[in-house]
Parts: C-alpha cells; structure tokens; sequence
C-alpha cells in the first residue's frame, strides 16, 4: 500500500470579478512509497502548494483521488496519519514553544502523560532546548521552522508533508534541517516536501516528481533518473598546444592551463586519449558528466520558459557544467 | 467536550486574554463604572439609583466593545496569519473549530464580565448598598446578549474583513436594540408586502432588547419570570442558529 497516492488531481480557480477560471492542477498523478522521501519539485506557480492543499483538506479539488495508506485524504483516520508543516509557517506569537507543542496535542486527543514525554523529546530533537518556555514573537526564522517541524510529529504521523521546509533558512539551518528529516527516514517515516532548492533534493530524496505548469513531467527514482542520463564525456589534459588540440578535436575550452575536451559519446574515446599522448600531451581525467537533477529540472522547463530569461538558461547550463565537474573532481 | 474543541476553547481564550487590547477595555470599563460616583454626586436625587444605572451601563458598554472587537478579529486573523492551516490539516473538523471558537470567546467574555461586575458589587457595597440578586441577574442576561453579539460577530468575521465585520455587528447591535420600531413601522404601512417584509425583519434580525432589564433593577420593580425564561431560550436558539449559518459557511471555505 502506498503511503500517498494522487489520481488525476484537478483544481480550477475563479477570478474574484470576471469569474475568470484558472486551471491549477491539470490532473496530477503521483504515488509516494512507505519510508521514502519523496521530493516534489517545481518552479514557484507550478501547483506544489496547491496541491498540497488538496492533500491536507484546505482546498477541495475539483476532480481525482487522494489517499494516505489507502484512506481518503479527507477522513479522520488519515488525518491522524499526517503531520504538515506549512509554507513559512506562522505561530500563535503569545505562546511559548511548549505551550504550542501542547496546544497542538490537544488537537489528537492524546494522553497526558505521553504529549508531557514527547513535548520534552520534541523540544530536545529539534533543538530547541533552553528556549521552551521563550515566546514565539522571539523566535527566529530557523527556530520556528524546527518548531513547525516538531508540532508536525507531535503525534507521531507516519507521513509527513513539508511544504518548502528549506525556504529562508541559512546553510547551517538547511543542513540541521536535512539531517533531522535523513534521521526522520530512517525511523520509518515517510517524507514528501516540495521545494525548489534542487540542491537540497538532490542530497536527500530517494524518488523525486516534477511539476510544471499543473502537471507532473517526470517522476522516479532519483538513482534511476540521472543513472539513465549520461550527457556527454569530458577529458582533462594538459602539456598540449592549443594549435594541435584543435586538430584532434576541436570541441574544448581552456581554462587554468588546462583543456576541457567534450565528447558527445564514448566512441572516440579511446582515439582522443592517444592522439593526446602521442603529441606530448597529459591526460589529467576523463569523466563521464552524468546529469544532475538542476539538468533534468531545467530540460523538463525549457520549452516552458519566457523568451526574456533565455539569458537565466545559458547561466544555469554554465552552472551545470561546473557542477558536473565539481563532482567528478 | 471533545479534546480538539476544548483546545481550541482554551487557545483562544489565551489570544484574547494576552490581547492588550482587552485588558485596556477592562480597565476602562472599570473606571468608568467607578466614575459612576463622581456623576451620582452631580446629580440631584436617589444617589444609589444614579450609581447603579451609569455602572451598568459603563460595564454594558466596555462588554459589547470587548465582544465586537474580539469576536470580529479572531477568525479572521486565523485566516490571514495562517495559522488555520495547522489546525485544519489535524483530525479537526471545520464544525469543531468554529464551536471552539466560539466556546473560547464566550469564556473570554465570561472572564470580562466578572472582573467587571465583581469590582461593581465591591464598589456598589463601599458606596453603602448591599447585595442585589436582581443585578446578578441583569449581568445573566447581558452575558447572553454578549454571547449573541459573539455568534453574530463570528458569523461575519468567516467570510468577510474586519473592517466589514464591524460595520455589519455595530448596524446588527444598534438595529437589534430598536425592534420595537419595526413592530411600530409595520402598523403604518399599507402594502402587504412591505408589512410581511418588515414582520420578516423583525424575526429574523436579533432583538437585544429582550435583555436589557436594567429599567427593572435599577427602579426595582417586578420581573415576569416567563419573559426571562422566554429571553434565554431565545437567546440559544439565536446562538444555535448562527453558529449553523456560521458553520455552514466554513464547511464550503477554501484556504487558499
């Protein structure tokens, strides 16, 4: 049984005065399996809040099927089996981190003794030992966001949905953040956070989903999608004339006194390498450039992207390029 | 009282509670009822009479303001922070919420009333009375009259602004306070169909007047136990039926 499941989700919105419609979600299909974490990715409008909303009740679709381990999104039963942590999520600002700990036990009706224990461990495991009893107005961005997090498990759901959790935190609260989650997985929660840090997604996800425009592109395992996706071959050398380079192959760029070969296949490898050699040169690494998640994330955008940030695309290919060859050092 | 609703009972009472703005209605709801001394002394007869009547309707007055004014913010803020968000999305029916609401409120109110009346009966005894049954019961029944003002303030504040809110309870408030008008309007009208709508007002929108005895307690004349009795059904059928309205406007409520 799968931990969430959305079939053909729609959802249209009215303009206030026209009643103009806006379709948001084009029929979303995506499955989340038990223990994973599942990161749903997609530029800011692309329908992730919105169908997170659907998810969690605060929005009614207009049509399809959600189920929480196969109950319908909407019952009690599922409810229970849910912790969300919203969008920049916002507290009652006149209560102390305990006292909203307890307000939202209160919520699931659990025992006294048990909210009193995993108040305490909540507070411990997110960090936030010291400042329990400090007021909300005083808290910082990051330490409400491990706040929101901590009323999230207050019950003990074995699904939780994050809703841009990475948004506005520092690196050091990005990572506290990532390992909390990594250590959320292995106790055997279940993770589907939307976001569009794919940096952080990368780090963490086991199976990712796109989407753009109210529809999912892709979706998949993580491994498998950027496995599959070889883009092409690089091979570092040095000690060679520019002039001779070029009779070889003359797909390269210099850059720190060395070469950066780029091969479309594997093919002529082999025939390169020893073109190199043979003219006195240096082979210092050949790689192959796998695609990273940036890559897919942006080829599955580009047919949907404005004319006007052509130039944004070009420096996101640069960045890949580097990136790909970050990891391969 | 399920769990859920009784959390969300005690939270708002806590958000009213810490509001500043509370406890600045209080304090002057209580000056002024003391303030009532000052006036008793400038004018001429029964002193005691004069006392009682600007007293109560100092501590009617800072009520209903207290009432409005947290009544028509409360949802509302819920709604614009957010932080419905992480109530909705708990095993907690959109029923529940408003109930709790509302129960939260009226303890609230309780809380305001009490302070209030419980520095009047102090005051009242130093100023040489003593202790009048008949004006607990005058605060029974404009603690109903608040609990209406509540429910009607609430209804409001679940799909509208503040701002609206406002301007919607005080024309309710003031309307439900003139009734008798329309029962007066409607003897001089001629189409039958102006009559009818008029009569239809008169059932429809909130007659506060049925609980306002102060004329009673402060001339200390008799009451008719049936039109109390009569008054406080009204009353809980009136909150039962906006709550209803109420709750039937959020079941359709999305949250976007």
């Amino acid at each position: 049984m799968k931990a969430l499941e959305i079939k053909d989700l729609k959802k249209t919105f009215r303009s206030n005065f026209l009643f103009k419609k806006y379709r948001i979600l084009k029929g979303i299909q995506l499955s989340v399996e038990k223990g994973e974490i599942y990161g749903f990715l997609g530029p800011n409008g692309a329908g992730k809040t919105t169908t997170i909303k659907c998810v969690l009740g605060l929005l009614f679709p207009d049509q399809g099927e959600i189920l929480i381990d196969g109950q319908p999104a909407h019952s009690v039963t599922a409810r229970r089996r849910i912790g969300f942590l919203p969008e920049n999520p916002y507290f009652y600002d006149y209560l102390s981190a305990r006292e909203l700990l307890f307000f939202s036990a209160s919520l699931f009706n659990l025992p006294a003794a048990i909210v009193r224990d995993r108040v305490a461990a909540l507070i411990h495991q997110v960090g936030l030992s010291g400042y329990e009893d400090l007021k909300l107005r005083k808290f910082s961005k990051g330490m409400i966001q491990r706040l929101g997090l901590a009323q999230a498990l207050i019950h003990d759901p074995d699904l939780l949905i994050l809703d841009e959790p990475f948004s506005g935190l520092d690196p050091i609260g990005r990572k506290d953040l990532r390992t909390l989650i990594l250590s959320l997985r292995e106790q055997g929660k279940t993770i589907f956070f939307s976001s569009h840090i794919l940096q952080d997604v990368e780090m963490m996800v086991d199976r990712v989903g796109i989407i753009l425009n109210g529809a999912i592109r892709r979706e998949g395992k993580l491994s498998e999608l950027i496995s599959r996706s070889i883009q092409y071959y690089e091979i570092v050398c040095a000690n060679i004339a520019e002039k001779e380079l070029a009779k070889i192959q003359p797909n390269f760029v210099c850059r720190d006194d060395q070469f950066f070969i780029t091969l479309a296949s594997d093919a002529d490898i082999n025939l390169v390498v020893e073109s190199i050699i043979h003219n006195g040169g240096r082979i210092a690494a050949v790689n192959p450039v796998k695609m990273t998640l940036e890559d897919i994330f942006f080829n599955e955008m580009q047919p949907h992207r404005p004319a006007t940030t052509a130039g944004g695309a070009d420096g996101a290919r640069t960045s890949r390029s580097e990136g790909a060859g970050r990891d391969n050092q | 009282m399920k769990m859920s609703m009784k959390g969300i009972a005690i939270n708002t009472f806590k958000e009213s509670a810490r509001n500043k703005m509370f406890y600045l209605l209080v304090f002057f709801g209580i000056l002024f009822a003391l303030s009532s001394k000052l006036i008793s002394f400038l004018t001429l007869g029964d002193a005691m009479k004069v006392l009682k009547d600007t007293g109560l309707a100092a501590v009617n007055f800072f009520c209903v303001l207290i009432a409005i004014f947290t009544g028509i913010n409360l949802v509302y803020k819920e709604i614009e922070k957010k932080t419905i968000f992480n109530i909705l999305s708990k095993p907690v029916s959109r029923d529940q919420f408003i109930i709790g609401k509302f129960l939260g409120l009226a303890l609230t109110m309780l809380t305001a009333l009490a302070a209030m009346a419980g520095i009047f009966f102090l005051f009242v005894w130093m100023s040489g009375g003593g202790f009048d049954l008949k004006i607990i019961l005058y605060f029974f029944m404009l603690f109903l009259e608040l609990l209406v003002i509540v429910a009607i303030s609430l209804l409001f504040s679940s799909f509208t602004t503040p701002i609206l809110s406002f301007i919607f309870t005080v024309s309710l408030y003031l309307i439900g306070h003139i009734m008798w008008t329309f029962n007066e309007f409607k003897t001089v009208l001629r189409v039958p169909f102006w009559k009818h709508f008029v009569q239809g007002l008169y059932y429809l929108l909130p007659n506060l007047d049925k609980f306002n005895i102060k004329n009673e307690v402060v001339l200390n004349t008799a009451f008719n136990p049936w039109t109390i009795l009569f008054s406080v059904l009204y009353a809980l059928a009136y909150i039962l039926a906006l709550l209803a309205v109420t709750i039937l406007i959020f079941r359709r409520r999305e949250f976007q």
